[in-house]
């Protein structure tokens, strides 16, 4: 799955750019698994918001103990209540990487609902109500007048939120998901070699985190003068 | 869905639990004060008008912040060894935990130092108020209040993340499941019972921090 060749003697045939090689590929399904996440997250995260600012109640209840539940308890143990509790729970068996997208979707939603909902509750209430007196629904006052504001304010953060997830993503090797850690862990294993895996990786991940911290604080930046 | 639970794995370890939420505090106490002293070391290299320092301090926040916890905790813990440097589970999640918590306080402390205004001190002076007296109502009181709550949440993600260390065999509450679970192999009830134990720890965290906020900062509602 890794693409990465198990040498016979595995010190002699891990040279450096075959290490660098291997960890690049790995670094794919590093993507891939934030890709899906932040793609499920998001929708899931919208649903999420939806609920926070409903007028209903119990939709609100709900999706603030949700939000409270994944913010509020380590990444590390959802990956694990994922991966062997829905199994035993279910009688699935889920795959290292099903579970990884499972657990990173949902701790990728509460926040990114929780993020929204701050961006949602930050246009003043005088706009819903003007909304309202234009004669528009619920769900027109949101599509029309509240969520083209919030949008806007909502788009640094979340572009910040997406290196949470990449970062999120190295714990995925703890269930034995094969991405960049694990692949690093795995030929540090073979060759002896931490100290040099361990930093190359770091690189890699600084390399796809750096310049989406840049980004958000630069859009942050931009809609902070723009007014 | 043909499961039974058992939660008696857990009454029956209830005291290895109990055990791990201490050693989990033991360890979240002990990085944060380390990584506190570091934040504020690196917030005066950033706010210090020197170069040199600056730059220092500016690459250890954005390379901290921008690469996976559990990837620095294993360059300190199978990485360091190969330079000489050997630390025990122990030593290795502290000094992870300390520089991580340290990054990220740098940037809230910062904030707060720069969020000062130079008009109150003078204000303050202009008041008749001793230079202790303005040093304490107008500077640090102000400033500890402005980052107390990004503080309090930065605190509460460096608790959750001390689970992580349990993938160096570090023990704490994590590693009690792990433990567990590869004896019992009841491992939902073992996991959920862990995530609540988290929540409680959190709220515990939170609700300390409101009594804290209560008595030293319900002043800063008065300013601004």
């Amino acid at each position: 799955m890794t693409g990465f060749l198990f040498a016979q003697s595995a010190t002699d045939q891990f040279t450096l750019d075959v290490i660098v090689r291997n960890l690049l590929l790995a670094t794919r399904w590093t993507i891939a698994l934030s890709a899906i996440a932040f793609i499920g997250g998001g929708a899931v995260g919208f649903l999420i918001m939806l609920f926070r600012i409903s007028p209903n109640k119990i939709l609100r209840y709900i999706s603030a103990a949700y939000v409270e539940f994944f913010q509020g308890t380590p990444l590390i143990l959802q990956l694990f209540l994922t991966f062997f509790g829905l199994s035993v729970l279910f009688n699935l068996n889920l795959s290292p990487w099903a579970a990884a997208a499972i657990a990173l979707t949902t701790y990728t939603s509460a926040f990114l609902g929780d993020i929204w909902r701050g961006s949602v509750q930050a246009v003043p209430q005088g706009q819903w109500e003007a909304g309202t007196a234009l004669g528009m629904t619920y769900f027109k006052q949101l599509k029309r007048v509240i969520l083209p504001q919030a949008v806007r304010m909502s788009i640094p953060p979340t572009v910040g939120f997406a290196v949470q997830v990449i970062k999120g993503t190295s714990l995925a090797s703890v269930i034995g998901f094969v991405e960049l850690t694990r692949s690093a862990s795995a030929i540090s294993n073979v060759t002896f070699k931490p100290f040099l895996l361990f930093s190359i990786a770091a690189v890699i991940y600084f390399c796809l985190c750096f310049p989406l911290s840049v980004l958000s604080k630069q859009l942050e930046k931009r809609f902070a003068t723009d007014g | 869905m043909d499961y039974t639970m058992q939660f008696s794995v857990v009454w029956n370890n209830v005291g290895l639990f109990i055990q791990g939420v201490f050693l989990t505090l033991q360890l979240a106490l002990t990085s944060i004060a380390f990584g506190l002293v570091l934040g504020v070391l690196g917030a005066l290299g950033r706010t210090s008008g020197n170069k040199i320092l600056n730059a220092i301090a500016v690459a250890y926040v954005e390379f901290i912040r921008n690469t996976p916890f559990l990837i620095q905790l294993f360059f300190f813990f199978f990485g360091l060894p190969g330079i000489g440097l050997r630390l025990t589970p122990w030593q290795a999640s502290v000094l992870a935990l300390a520089i991580n918590f340290g990054a990220y306080s740098t940037e809230i402390i910062r904030a707060g130092i720069e969020g000062i205004g130079k008009g109150q001190i003078e204000a303050g002076m202009a008041l008749g108020l001793s230079k202790l007296k303005v040093f304490r109502h107008v500077v640090l009181m102000p400033a500890l209040g402005n980052i107390y709550p990004s503080l309090v949440s930065q605190i509460v993600i460096a608790i959750l993340f001390t689970s992580v260390v349990s993938q160096i065999s570090a023990e704490e509450l994590t590693f009690v499941g792990n433990f567990l679970q590869s004896r019992t192999f009841r491992s939902f009830e073992i996991y959920l019972t862990i995530a609540f134990l988290y929540l409680g720890i959190v709220w515990f965290v939170k609700f300390l921090a409101f009594l804290i906020q209560q008595k030293f900062f319900s002043f800063m509602q008065y300013i601004r």
